[in-house]
């Protein structure tokens, strides 16, 4: 599975992508992000505050609950501020 | 048929010719909302603003906010052009026009189509100052998601 990182979460980790070999009982967004989190520092710093934290599995909003079993590319980012 | 268009792109836009397109011929076009963001200078003045984008995520949410739009409201057109990359002060960064019968569609799904592509597409901006002062990522305002419970409050035009 591709992980995608944006923003200052892409800095923080210091990524823009990478390819994750997920154990089997990473099924989640939430559980994803804490398997991150056990990776390093960066990876802490970037979800030390999940409440700013947005993801999107294969390119759709998703929540922390959303599946991530069958995906292909899942990204993280901070809150939008387009337009 | 609602013509819906829109592109994420580097190049700059010119709004009177994506106006001229949307048109077309038609003469049952009562109304055109013209909306243009562009890069407002601050102080300490900004030497840039830095677009970041999700490419293909970015276009198919655009474009979901668009087609929402036309399913509340009664438009002909619309197109929506999102700029990324280096943004220079008084720049424009992007474009939204909508064509209907009548004003009151027109203002207000140009309205909806702004609020929700400011919390929706995934982009996000990065200011670089003039004075070489760290650059620092824009938060999201406050203000930007109660304009967004508006429309949740209210699910359809009039409604």
């Amino acid at each position: 599975m591709k992980a995608i990182y944006f923003a200052w979460v892409r800095e923080r980790i210091g990524l823009a992508e990478e390819e994750l070999h997920l154990p089997q009982e990473v099924k989640t967004v939430a559980e994803l992000v804490d398997w991150l989190v056990g990776r390093g520092e960066g990876y802490a710093l970037a979800f030390e505050n999940r409440q700013s934290i947005r993801a999107a599995v294969d390119k759709r909003h998703a929540s922390a609950h959303s599946s991530i079993v069958s995906a292909r590319e899942i990204a993280f980012f901070p809150p939008m501020t387009g337009g | 048929m609602v013509a819906l268009k829109v592109r994420v792109q580097l190049e700059d836009f010119n709004a009177q010719e994506e106006e001229k397109r949307l048109l077309s011929d038609r003469r049952d076009i009562g109304a055109i909302i013209s909306f243009i963001g562009l890069c407002r200078d601050e102080e300490p003045p900004l030497s840039a603003l830095e677009l970041e984008h999700y490419a293909g995520m970015a276009e198919t949410e655009i474009e979901a906010v668009a087609k929402e739009a036309s399913s509340r409201w009664p438009i002909f057109g619309a197109t929506i052009i999102h700029r990324y990359g280096m943004i220079k002060p008084g720049a424009q960064i992007v474009l939204t026009l909508v064509a209907a019968a009548h004003r009151e569609a027109a203002f207000a799904s140009a309205q909806f189509i702004m609020d929700y592509l400011k919390t929706k597409a995934p982009f996000w901006k990065k200011r670089h100052f003039l004075d070489g002062a760290a650059s620092d990522w824009i938060a999201p305002k406050i203000e930007d998601d109660l304009a967004l419970r508006r429309w949740q409050e209210s699910k359809s035009p009039g409604g």
